[in-house]
């Protein structure tokens, strides 16, 4: 279970470009929970996630992980029991190295680090065996470069790696808007079958409204550093695109829903 | 050039490679530009002397290691703690470390080891004695290159090289990247101290200003290497390292016995480096005015 309790975050405190990206934000995730948010540019969707992850630095507020305080921990600490996805497909593998020593990096989280070889042949088994469930092939490319890799193939890794050893959580930010649509496609079936097939509490930020409707059980909306909306249940199931733009409307009044990516994806 | 000349030349490529291999691991594994070699050399050296003088020539080596290995981990801590930039955080103990080397020398600008105890004469009374001089420099080589691949391919290894590719990812799997950097920077800088003790018993001399420039060779082995021998395998880098080291050497040794004065030897590695960095520019810029001669 994951608390999130009264968190706040401001960028830049004191200058000229100070800007308040989380306003006193709370809300529970569930065991099992697999949330969408949704919400425009700007709005704190990612601010949150990063948050939960360490990456930043809330002003004040707490983050309870299985009743556990982790509000002080350091973002390697946390990520014991988080796993993340980015948005750009660089940034979760590491491009000089193989599939095979990517995948060995992620299959030690949490253990130690010592001088034991980095990959046993039980391991390496263990690794072909994992990757071969993606269906993409690449457990023929063992020992290729992650360099060589599209943008979806190394999601799809990327993906994997996050899972290798499962998290207690896990954060997709917005991990297939830098895809083509086809490999987008591909990342999100894995990533409804990974997180079914585990149980994982999952929070997933997406631009897409009709993914957010479709993907999961729960979708939260955010506008200003604040959650506007929080879908469940028999609500959720009756939702359509235009009934959220009609929500998120109703709840700005007088601001319209005039995010260009937003409305080009209904 | 003589053959002695040549053998030389290769001698000394194969105890610069040592150093060239330590700033392979920061260059190219960690992804830093380390100045703290320039001056952490000089403290393998210095150190390397003081044991000799003591009468414990083999022990100079690890000792100087260490004590090299510790101005890398303040390089590292400067970094990753107080969050000064990888370039300035080495220059500034560059600098200190000149003072700490003084005072390892006994507030001396250089020492001899003529008639001192060094490694190069732990053969004498066998028949290897006269191949000692190559023979020594070639089986710390080895042994430096095996037990680096090695390591290189433990967990620990692995997460080193993530570290310098992606330090996002390796704190994203649960890894605090400023210890690896603190480990990277020790044994990158370690390494450059023990080049310099080995140099100094080779040469027989230590001197506070060995040092300058050392990093300049260092990334020329390192470039030399990648562009002649390739990057395709790690076992392959790292030779390709030692082989640049050596390929260094034997170039500047033509150099002087062509007639270069020695006075321009730092002129000219700075010229080779810079040359090779710019490659891949001056190759793009070439292509490009060969395609709008053309029209």
């Amino acid at each position: 279970m994951l608390e999130i309790q009264h968190v706040s975050l401001t960028f830049g405190q004191g200058t000229i470009n100070e800007k308040q990206a989380l306003k006193n934000v709370s809300f529970t995730l569930k065991d099992g929970d697999f949330v969408t948010v949704i919400g425009s540019n700007g709005s704190g969707k990612s601010t949150l996630l990063n948050s939960i992850s360490g990456v930043y630095e809330m002003d004040c507020g707490r983050i309870f992980l299985d009743d556990v305080d982790i509000s002080f921990w350091p973002e390697y600490k946390r990520s014991r029991f988080v796993g993340r996805v980015f948005q750009d497909p660089l940034l979760g593998t590491a491009y000089a190295m193989t599939i095979e020593e990517n995948l060995a990096m992620a299959l030690m989280k949490g253990q130690q680090h010592g001088l034991q070889p980095g990959i046993s042949s039980k391991e390496s088994a263990y690794l072909k065996e994992q990757l071969s469930r993606l269906d993409l092939g690449l457990e023929d490319r063992m020992k290729d470069k992650v360099g060589l890799l599209s943008g979806g193939q190394r999601q799809a890794l990327t993906l994997l790696m996050a899972t290798l050893v499962m998290p207690k959580v896990l954060l997709l930010d917005e991990h297939t808007a830098a895809l083509d649509p086809a490999s987008a496609r591909k990342v999100m079936e894995l990533t409804r079958e990974i997180v079914g097939k585990n149980q994982l509490t999952t929070l997933m930020v997406t631009h897409n409204m009709q993914q957010a409707l479709s993907y999961g059980n729960r979708t939260i909306m955010m506008n200003e550093g604040g959650i506007i909306l929080d879908l469940e249940g028999e609500e959720r199931q009756n939702m359509t695109v235009e009934g959220l733009v009609e929500l998120f409307n109703q709840k700005n009044q007088g601001e319209k829903l005039e995010n260009d990516r937003m409305l080009l994806q209904l | 050039m003589t053959i002695i000349a040549f053998q030389g030349a290769i001698i000394l490529g194969m105890i610069y490679a040592i150093m060239a291999v330590g700033v392979f691991i920061s260059f190219r594994t960690l992804d830093i530009p380390d100045l703290t070699v320039d001056s952490s050399f000089v403290t393998g050296a210095a150190v390397s002397a003081v044991f000799c003088v003591a009468g414990h020539p083999w022990l100079a080596l690890p000792a100087g290691f260490l004590a090299s290995a510790v101005a890398g981990m303040v390089t590292a801590v400067l970094n990753t703690h107080l969050k000064i930039q990888p370039l300035l955080a080495g220059i500034l103990v560059m600098l200190g470390l000149y003072s700490v080397n003084l005072r390892i020398m006994g507030n001396r600008a250089n020492i001899s080891l003529l008639n001192q105890p060094t490694i190069f004469q732990s053969l004498e009374g066998t028949p290897l004695a006269d191949q000692a001089e190559w023979l020594i420099p070639l089986a710390l080589l080895l042994l430096v290159i095996g037990l680096l691949y090695g390591f290189l391919k433990t967990r620990f290894g692995f997460i080193l090289r993530g570290t310098g590719d992606n330090q996002q990812m390796v704190r994203a799997l649960g890894v605090d990247t400023s210890k690896m950097i603190l480990a990277g920077m020790a044994l990158a800088n370690g390494l450059v101290g023990l080049c310099g003790a080995v140099l100094a018993q080779y040469q027989s001399y230590c001197d506070i200003s060995m040092g300058v420039g050392m990093v300049v060779i260092g990334l020329a082995s390192v470039i030399i290497g990648e562009v002649i021998f390739g990057i395709r395998s790690l076992f392959r880098r790292l030779l390709a390292v030692v082989l640049g080291a050596i390929v260094y050497r034997i170039v500047i040794a033509f150099a002087l016995n062509l007639g270069m004065p020695s006075t321009d030897l730092k002129l000219v590695s700075a010229i080779i480096v810079t040359l090779a960095l710019s490659l891949p520019v001056l190759k793009a810029k070439y292509f490009l005015w060969q395609k709008r001669r053309k029209g």
